[in-house]
């Protein structure tokens, strides 16, 4: 097995320079509106739109992210971004594995569960929006952290249970079967040999979930005003009658990016395994 | 160390009745192979034994203790998995350990037990890696290791030796038929491998569609076969069988094949077939042999052969030829027969020659 891991690819013919061509466009169509987005948030507000464009700022300011963070409340946003889709992303991965591997194991609901599960992804979020907005304002859930962070668990849910199903269909029942038999009760064969078999999946799982509830916009809007409104509402606030803040919300944006591509140095390792969804047992 | 008595056991899956009434005695300290050809409930039956399956019906007793309803961790029995079922992200001490963790064993015994199991199977020195750090063998010895380290009242072993490849099986086989002489708990072997069975076994259950064919020693098995499957499956190369009919010629009991005629010897038997007196006649290889010089020894019967084809497999070399019109192996010694298109005379020992009624099965 080490062997089959470590044997490369034969290589593909072509010479490099046209790889590296390639390449090359590939990053700058990538990268590109990540430097103007840089760009822009840095500028003098006079700089947005001014010809020839201004490529290198001569005079770089903070001052659109001070106004962005505090004037505009991005700071709050971004921290009730961060409690709603971290708490949404873990109870959809504790929820969505336990479901998930009850699925896979004991064939629970028969065929039809799985995929009734799935099923709630068809529904287009804006069916069911009035009537969740109405719920909410009646139990006192509109526009609280706990509202959003249950709305988006539900949401999550079906994606994050298919993607631990198809994981835990894939991995060989021996290894908990020689946990059970070893002396572990069916939940400790769960928690001590198939979670952490499972972990690359659960992660690929989770930074799915937490994708979604981060670019969230849509419910976050309707479900909040004042006190839980999470960062893609803050947006709408940049464009007014009297113009675009072209720089506020550039510097938002990058502000946001953030914890995303944090969340990706730290997941990416378990994430190439995880989302080959254990085709390939090592 | 426990004894294992089985009866009247049913297994079903929906509509498939993977096991079909077996009842069973192992006593205790036996190794006893479950053998047979893929889909004939061997695994099942194991796997009911270890708990890993509800059964049907019937009941499951280990120890004079009935464990129908006793969970897997309860019934103080260790299996060894066709694919080893290492834990992945443990380290090799840590994977034999972990039956005893999971008891609540104190560490200090724990490692303890896993240093004395190490060193009868030789891994001391890789108790600190990691399953994918190792080969096959060694993966196969930790997890026999996990299995003894637990000093269990049963060992099962699921086809522990299918993935490895023909050597190291070899050496394996060897291995744990040592382990069994040495601790000498009773053990329950599932394999296809019939050289695995008669190599291991103190006893052989064969069997056939959810049900057992035969059971016995190896060598009551392989020589008195029951049923022409159980024939057919143990030995190889096959055992060669032989339509003819039974008959009486020149005051002699036999066999007719059209013109051919082989008497049974005196006292071989005094058979009768259920239906038109229609046999099959089952020689093995080492019941032919090149004839010697002078007359034939009592119960063989002398015949020119045309040998077809030859296989030498060093010491010994198998040839084919036809005696009433079907192939028949021999097995010679490989300096007396060279190549086909030779006539040999050749011995058949029907002594030892098994019958069978061709209507049935059955031996006669």
């Amino acid at each position: 097995m080490a062997a089959v891991r470590s044997a490369r690819r034969p290589r593909r013919g072509g010479a490099p320079v046209a790889r590296f061509v390639l390449l090359g466009f590939f990053l700058i169509f990538v990268l590109w509106p990540l430097y103007w987005m840089f760009n822009t948030s840095v500028k003098p507000s006079d700089d947005y739109l001014a010809t020839p464009p201004v490529w290198f700022p001569t005079e770089p300011t903070l001052l659109h992210y001070e106004v962005a963070l505090f004037t505009y409340r991005g700071l709050e946003g971004l921290i009730n971004s961060l409690i709603i889709s971290l708490s949404a992303t873990a109870l959809s991965a504790l929820l969505g594995t336990t479901m998930a591997y009850s699925l896979a194991r004991y064939n629970t609901g028969g065929q039809h569960l799985s995929f009734w599960v799935l099923s709630q992804r068809f529904l287009p979020p804006i069916g069911i929006v009035l009537p969740v907005f109405l719920i909410y304002r009646q139990v006192g859930l509109y526009d609280t952290h706990v509202g959003l962070i249950v709305a988006y668990t539900v949401f999550t849910l079906p994606v994050s249970v298919w993607m631990m199903f198809a994981y835990f269909r894939g991995m060989p029942r021996s290894m908990e079967e020689a946990a059970l038999v070893d002396g572990c009760t069916r939940w400790e064969a769960f928690w001590r040999v198939a979670v952490p078999l499972a972990a690359p999946g659960i992660v690929a799982a989770a930074v799915f979930a937490f994708i979604a509830c981060w670019t969230e916009f849509f419910f976050a809007l309707l479900l909040t005003s004042r006190t839980a409104f999470t960062l893609p509402t803050v947006f709408r606030a940049f464009i007014g009658f009297q113009g675009a803040q072209y720089g506020e919300a550039a510097a938002l944006a990058i502000v946001s990016l953030v914890p995303s591509i944090a969340l990706g140095v730290l997941a990416q390792r378990h994430l190439v395994r995880g989302l080959t969804l254990g085709a390939v047992r090592g | 160390m426990a004894n294992v008595r089985i009866s009247g056991l049913h297994k079903r899956y929906g509509a498939f009745h993977a096991v079909r009434g077996i009842d069973l005695d192992i006593p205790d300290g036996e190794f006893t192979v479950l053998v047979g050809p893929s889909g004939c409930g061997k695994s099942t039956l194991l796997r009911t034994i270890a708990g890993l399956e509800e059964i049907s019906e019937g009941t499951i007793e280990i120890g004079g203790e009935v464990v129908n309803d006793l969970r897997p961790r309860d019934r103080d029995v260790a299996m060894v998995f066709q694919d080893y079922a290492l834990y992945p992200h443990m380290s090799v001490a840590r994977n034999i350990g972990f039956g005893l963790k999971a008891r609540k064993m104190p560490q200090p015994e724990i490692d303890r037990r896993v240093d004395t199991a190490a060193r009868m199977l030789g891994i001391t020195q890789l108790l600190g890696r990691l399953p994918r750090q190792l080969s096959g063998g060694q993966r196969q010895r930790v997890a026999i290791g996990r299995a003894i380290v637990r000093n269990p009242r049963i060992f099962l072993f699921d086809e522990p030796l299918s993935n490895l490849d023909a050597q190291l099986r070899d050496e394996m086989r060897g291995e744990i038929k040592r382990l069994h002489q040495g601790i000498s708990t009773t053990m329950i072997y599932v394999t296809h491998d019939q050289i695995e069975a008669m190599t291991l076994a103190d006893r052989i259950v064969l069997m056939r569609d959810g049900l057992i064919e035969q059971q016995g020693a190896p060598l009551d098995l392989f020589e008195r076969p029951a049923t022409t499957f159980v024939a057919g499956f143990l030995g190889s190369p096959k055992m060669s069988f032989l339509p003819g009919r039974l008959e009486s010629r020149a005051g002699s009991e036999g066999i007719a094949f059209g013109d051919q005629f082989l008497p049974l010897p005196n006292g071989r038997m005094a058979p009768r077939t259920s239906g038109d007196g229609s046999v099959l006649l089952g020689l093995r290889p080492e019941h032919l042999s090149r004839a010697p010089a002078g007359a034939p020894p009592p119960g063989c019967v002398r015949y020119d052969a045309l040998v077809d084809l030859v296989q030498p497999t060093g010491s010994r070399s198998y040839a084919t030829f036809r005696l009433a019109g079907e192939p028949v192996i021999a097995e010679l010694q490989a300096h007396d027969v060279s190549r086909p298109g030779e006539t040999l005379p050749i011995d058949v020992n029907m002594n030892r020659a098994s019958v069978f009624d061709a209507a049935t099965g059955k031996a006669i």
